[in-house]
């Protein structure tokens, strides 16, 4: 089972390759809305990608309010345990 | 089929005409709830009957009482609809509260509202929790759906266990009157000044008989509910007019944009409203397909769709359109009707590019304080750049108007709100002699259609519909490090004629030998951040005397930002 550093650490690598921005520039406290400059309907299709990715599924109603890295990667995590 | 327009003259109240829809569509199919690929339920009119009595009772015996306040705070479900209802059938007063906002916001409202009831999901229920003193939460009666089995959830009930299983006799109906209050609808003020707008019972089913005369609803038509069902759009034609007119509505519980492509083909969907935000995307998408055609299919593609156009000038025809451009209406699934659209600025162009399609955009105009909409696109012939004309029983005067004929868009109807909530002199400043004073700017061209061109309010509109007042988030900026802050709407500084890009701006004036840092910089950043993204502020501007203000020192905004026009260009603004 993988701990949460490493969940945040695959979301951040996932995030970085689809936006194409340097992995170092993201941070778990960073607003994903604000760092990568996207919209509601983009944050869904990444959610589809890390569902794909870590074989989970993240309902949207459960993401509500959710805007960092962390907070996101916790959600994941939870699911994965 | 000739479509009939309902007559809802006879009815007192929501609760009674939606009572007397569940008894006449007992067996037609009400909703269809589904998760991604998976249908969740179908509900026919009589087992959503059933489901709201068997909450309505629950409600009733923990001491929910007619004229009271029940809040709702869901997504887009059958549940949201059943409480609605249940509400209604108590004779109780409906709060619909958006999901999108903190849980700071969601309490500010609830107890500006003072709700008695709160009906809710798990996980915007755990949010209160984790922000809110445990205390203040339980003074509601709190019903909570979709929590896990055994999970402590602190004090409210379980929406499973709140139901009975069987009734043995229904709950006493509570009748109200058409100048009963029905809903308290929160236009914005989520920071220190709340906005309810109180909408009468009379104002709905004004609203719902005069829309319903232009765009009928039919039993076996689908509508898509995506657009929060709290949104006076989605209330209106995701749940009052297909119910009174024994319609079905879909609820999806996601938004990712496979399942909505699947959706509906799935459900032969007719109707569906959207914000301008999904209209963009849903565009943007088709073009990207388009570009990938070999240059003979683009050509036959492009002669296609200015058949189409030609052929459609006049009025829409969508049998004719779904034969000429086959694949594109498949992947509306064949039955798609019309986009709706309002609430926020929509690009003519995009409108007219689906037009072209042979998909219409009904394209309205309306604000909370006048029910749902006050002008609609009639599709008599379609027109991109206007928001439509006044529905029946609707006259819209322009004040003041400038030689251009441009001027305050007033708004005479009977689905005007009756006041705002504990406002009574913000009320009286919004309407006069029983005109909505709106605030926004327009002309009516020679066919009597309503052009919108800006706001004389300090306001905006976001892409996805959403209000927002920039003094009501200049407290998330108190005791930065300057001597004093403003915010502004950056149309309402520069007068434009443009709905456009709409964006906010933070006017600092820094304390006198002290000069702009890049601490500070990062600091108002950083608490930009903190706001929810629709909220942002955009630019800041540095500005170099000290704001007029009144006795009691408020800042007399509508100066500043006469004398900010005066002296700066647009262009002094430095991106945040």
């Amino acid at each position: 089972m993988s701990t949460i550093e490493e969940t945040l650490k695959q979301l951040l690598e996932l995030t970085s390759k689809k936006f194409h921005i340097s992995v170092d520039q993201l941070n778990p406290e960073d607003d994903f809305f604000e760092k990568l400059d996207i919209n509601s309907l983009q944050v869904l299709e990444l959610l589809t990608q890390l569902e794909t990715h870590f074989q989970i599924e993240l309902p949207d109603y459960e993401l509500q309010g959710i805007k960092d890295f962390g907070t996101l990667a916790e959600r994941i995590h939870s699911r994965l345990s | 089929m000739k479509l009939l327009t309902p007559d809802l003259s006879s009815y007192p109240s929501l609760g009674a005409a939606l009572r007397t829809a569940n008894s006449k569509w007992a067996n037609h199919l009400a909703l269809i709830e589904a998760d991604r690929d998976r249908e969740n339920h179908r509900l026919t009119y009589s087992e959503f009957n059933s489901m709201a009595l068997k909450l309505a009772d629950s409600l009733q015996s923990s001491g929910f009482k007619p004229g009271q306040r029940g809040a709702i705070l869901m997504s887009n479900q059958s549940k949201w609809l059943v409480s609605a209802y249940a509400i209604f059938y108590c004779g109780g007063i409906l709060v619909p509260l958006d999901f999108k906002l903190t849980p700071s916001e969601h309490y500010s409202l609830l107890k500006h509202a003072k709700s008695k009831v709160l009906i809710t999901e798990y996980p915007l229920w755990m949010g209160l929790n984790r922000s809110i003193e445990h205390e203040e939460l339980t003074r509601m009666t709190v019903v909570v759906t979709e929590a896990p089995d055994g999970e402590d959830l602190k004090g409210a009930h379980h929406w499973k266990r709140y139901l009975k299983d069987k009734l043995t006799q229904p709950p006493q109906f509570q009748p109200r009157n058409r100048e009963d209050i029905a809903c308290i609808v929160y236009s914005s003020g989520t920071g220190g000044n709340p906005k309810g707008c109180l909408l009468t019972h009379d104002n709905y089913l004004k609203q719902c008989q005069s829309l319903m005369s232009w765009y009928p609803f039919w039993p076996g038509m689908r509508y898509l509910s995506i657009l929060p069902t709290n949104h006076a759009i989605d209330f209106m034609v995701g749940f009052i007019g297909p119910f009174i007119c024994g319609a079905t509505v879909v609820h999806l519980r996601t938004l990712r944009p496979e399942y909505l492509r699947t959706a509906f083909p799935q459900y032969k969907i007719a109707y569906v409203s959207v914000v301008p935000m999904i209209l963009n995307a849903l565009e943007t998408n088709l073009k990207i397909k388009f570009s990938k055609l070999s240059t003979f299919q683009h050509w036959i593609l492009k002669r296609l769709i200015d058949v189409n156009r030609l052929l459609t000038s006049n009025k829409p025809r969508p049998a004719l359109s779904r034969k000429l451009l086959p694949k594109i209406h498949e992947a509306f699934g064949g039955h798609l009707r019309a986009f709706i659209t309002g609430g926020a600025f929509a690009n003519p162009a995009t409108l007219q590019f689906f037009y072209n399609l042979g998909i219409p955009v009904v394209n309205g105009y309306g604000l909370t304080e006048s029910g749902t909409a006050v002008t609609v696109n009639d599709l008599k012939p379609f027109r991109s750049d206007t928001v439509g004309k006044p529905l029946p029983g609707v006259t819209i005067d322009i004040l003041e108007p400038d030689q251009t004929g441009i001027g305050q868009i007033a708004v005479k109807s009977q689905t005007i709100m009756k006041g705002y909530l504990n406002e009574p002199q913000l009320t009286a400043q919004t309407i006069k002699n029983g005109t909505l004073l709106t605030g926004d700017l327009g002309w009516i061209d020679s066919s009597g259609h309503l052009h919108l061109v800006g706001r004389l309010k300090n306001m905006i509109v976001t892409s996805g519909g959403k209000n927002i007042y920039p003094e009501d988030i200049e407290a998330n900026f108190n005791d930065i490090d300057v001597k004093e802050f403003c915010i502004f709407s950056v149309n309402y500084v520069w007068k434009r004629h443009s709905l456009k890009q709409e964006n906010l701006m933070i006017v600092l004036r820094l304390e006198s030998n002290v000069s702009f840092t890049p601490l500070l910089l990062k600091e108002i950043r950083n608490r930009n951040f903190r706001l929810s993204d629709f909220r942002r502020v955009s630019s800041y501007l540095l500005w170099q005397q000290d704001f007029p203000r009144t006795a009691s020192l408020k800042i007399k905004r509508d100066l500043l930002a006469e004398s900010i026009a005066k002296d700066c260009d647009p262009e002094l603004l430095t991106n945040l």
